[in-house]
């Protein structure tokens, strides 16, 4: 077994732009379930409509900036849609609405009648969004090794990818800090807690909730952007899994916390990766082939969920003690 | 101002739906009916501002329907109210407590996870960083936010919850949730507050300083009606008592004569056999010999009514 070569694999997914563009998911994310508890079911879909976006008016021809407010458009546009008939009702509304919204998204972007914009099943090919990303960077063409890690310095999966996803994490964490500890964001808390409370003290419950929503699902917009600048656009690939390891990334690093879904995007991805190395290198393929290795990273990954709902349910950076309050 | 509000009310016949001097909220026809049941039918009720008005009744009277029909948390299936000349039927709850008629609930809504001292933050009005936009910026609002701080540690401090302003609210006792959701509610200055059933479960010797505190609230200028069912604080404190039964409005006096009216008396058979024998007021022996006194009377004012 080459040690020296699964640690680098694995060390790699802490930093991967797929590993912030799930960070960056879990962000937008947490602003809805942590801060608001809101049950968002379809960041996912969020995602797939900024990846759409940004490449579609990409390929149109847009510049970049034009592109990213397309994005973000489609993201407050669908957050709306979602937002206005059920915002207003039970929390299970908004969750039942976004799993069959998202998957609304994904099934019209694979049907074979957009495929002159989407490209149906088979989506749009990277090559054809990224340029405009890529003549951005100022590190020039060819690639750069740091200690063991090799890539290309500006294009698809890149140095300047990685740059630019951290730093996007970094800002969306930095805003999510002020917010949490602003008096805007101790409303969004008491609608956690109880709604009928905050509108008896004379807060606009409705309006902030739409505020939570449309803030999550641009920033998981952006997340769809990150996430796709490396591969291509692949509606298929975007789908209902996507959301729930969001979830599971949110949950296991902490829910309501700031750095929690970074921290759990990074073990996520590099326990996943880790799982498939090991296991390719120990398991003899006689036993279990590749793509069952594969398979079997996700086993373990439904059985952490569920251990960590049973074990940690506030998650590795969440409050013990805020969780043992009985809610109601 | 609150003394010649109470002296006006001398002059008000003690009849339900008797109109008042200077009413601070009017309320017509408010029916509202759950399925075939009609859990609230008020023709019409008037309440004094600057006073304190005890809205009693047995239970399922609708006092709790009632009080949610007029802030807003439950729609009417007809009927109007105007809280200061203003009309507010079909406005929402935030919009009511923003006018400055500000409720607490039977059950209480302390925000579990949330410190005590977050949850009376959150009860001040005009904080700009309660914008998306401003909260971005806090040179905006922390000025603002200090003010709101020192004003609820001093609320805190009357309802003796200072020493817990870093607790969670969930950890609080059932008696010291209804408290902070009282003191919450004061936060915002209200107009008005419409207390759901405020002392329920709040020891006497603490119930005393609190009536205190609504005592010099009224004295202040702020109108508050409350829902109670026990009669010696309804005794103690308020200086108009409007009865509820079966979700109509049966009779409205003075709370030293209302509980003598035969229309009380007949919805309201026995005020105390609903009392709480648990109730530490009870415990108070001149208390008890007052219930019993009170119950002989209501017998007799009964057997009276029937002959
Ligand atoms: N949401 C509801 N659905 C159906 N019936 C209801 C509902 N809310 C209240 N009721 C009924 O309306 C009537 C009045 O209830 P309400 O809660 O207003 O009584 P109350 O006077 O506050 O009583 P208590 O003193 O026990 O609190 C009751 O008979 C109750 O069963
Ligand atoms: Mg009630």
């Amino acid at each position: 077994m080459d040690f020296e070569r699964i640690l680098v694999t694995v060390a790699g997914e802490l930093f991967a732009p797929t590993t912030a563009a799930y960070a960056l998911a879990a962000i937008g994310l947490n602003i809805h379930f942590g801060l608001t508890g809101l049950l968002n079911f379809g960041q996912a879909g969020f995602m797939l409509l900024g990846a759409y976006g940004f490449a579609i008016s990409t390929i149109a021809g847009w510049p970049i900036w034009a592109a990213l407010l397309v994005a973000v458009a489609c993201s407050t546009v669908f957050a709306l849609i979602l937002g206005i008939p059920t915002l207003k009702l039970r929390g299970d509304y908004l969750a039942i609405v976004t799993i069959a919204a998202a998957e609304i998204v994904r099934i019209v972007g694979r049907s074979t009648a957009l495929t002159n914009v989407t490209g149906a099943s088979s989506g749009l090919r990277g090559d054809s969004y990224k340029q405009t990303f890529h003549a951005l960077s100022p590190f020039g063409e060819g690639s750069t090794t740091i200690g063991p890690f090799t890539y290309s310095n500006s294009f698809s999966n890149s140095w300047w990818l990685r740059v630019v996803a951290w730093v996007v994490v970094a800002l969306a964490c930095l805003l999510v800090w002020r917010l949490m500890r602003s008096p805007w964001g101790r409303v969004l808390k008491g609608i956690r807690e109880d709604e009928d409370a905050v509108r008896s003290l004379g807060k606009n419950v409705y309006a902030y909730k739409m505020q939570a929503l449309i803030l999550g699902g641009v920033i998981g917009s952006l997340a769809g952007i990150l996430y796709v600048l490396p591969r291509a656009v692949q509606p298929d690939s975007m789908g209902r899994p996507m959301t729930f390891w969001v979830w599971t990334i949110l949950l296991l690093g902490g829910a309501a916390t700031v750095f929690g879904p970074v921290l759990g995007a990074m073990l996520f991805w590099s326990v996943l990766m880790l799982i498939r190395v090991v296991g390719r290198a120990v398991i003899p393929s006689s036993v279990m082939s590749t793509a069952q290795i594969e398979q079997f990273g996700w086993i373990i990954v439904g059985v952490t969920l569920m251990l960590l709902v049973i074990f940690r349910p506030q998650g590795i950076l969440g409050d013990k003690k805020e969780l043992a309050i009985n809610v109601r | 101002m609150s003394a010649e509000a109470v002296a006006a009310l001398a002059a008000v016949p003690h009849t339900p739906g008797a109109p008042k001097p200077d009413p601070i909220l009017v309320a017509d026809h408010v029916t509202r009916r759950f399925g075939g049941m009609t859990a609230v039918d008020v023709q019409h009720i008037e309440v004094q501002r600057g006073t304190i008005t005890a809205l009693i009744g047995p239970n399922g009277a609708g006092k709790t329907t009632l009080f949610n029909l007029l802030t807003g948390f439950d729609q009417p299936n007809s009927g109007s109210w105007t809280f200061e000349g203003r009309s507010l039927a079909g406005v929402s709850a935030a919009r009511v407590s923003k006018a400055g008629m500000v409720r607490t609930f039977q059950l209480t809504k302390a925000l579990s996870r949330m410190t005590v001292m977050e949850n009376m933050r959150l009860g001040a009005k005009d904080q700009p960083g309660e914008s998306l936009a401003r909260a971005l910026v806090p040179p905006l609002w922390r000025a603002r936010e200090t003010e709101i701080t020192a004003k609820a540690e001093e609320l805190l401090a009357r309802f003796k919850l200072y020493e817990k302003r870093d607790d969670f609210a969930g950890s609080l006792s059932g008696g010291q949730r209804k408290l902070l959701e009282m003191a919450r509610a004061l936060m915002s200055d209200p107009t008005m507050v419409m207390l759901d059933e405020p002392m329920a479960g709040v020891n006497p010797a603490l119930t005393q300083s609190l009536l205190g505190h609504i005592q010099s609230l009224r004295d202040e200028g702020t109108t508050v009606l409350f829902v109670e069912h026990d009669m010696h604080m309804v005794r103690h404190i308020s200086d108009w008592v409007a009865v509820m039964a079966e979700g109509r409005l049966v009779a409205e006096g003075p709370p030293g004569t209302v509980m003598a009216d035969p229309a009380v008396v007949d919805a309201y058979l026995g005020a105390h056999h609903d009392t709480d024998l648990g109730d530490d007021a009870l415990l108070d022996e001149s208390v008890a010999r007052q219930l019993e006194r009170e119950a002989a009377a209501e017998e007799q004012a009964h057997e009276e009514d029937q002959r």
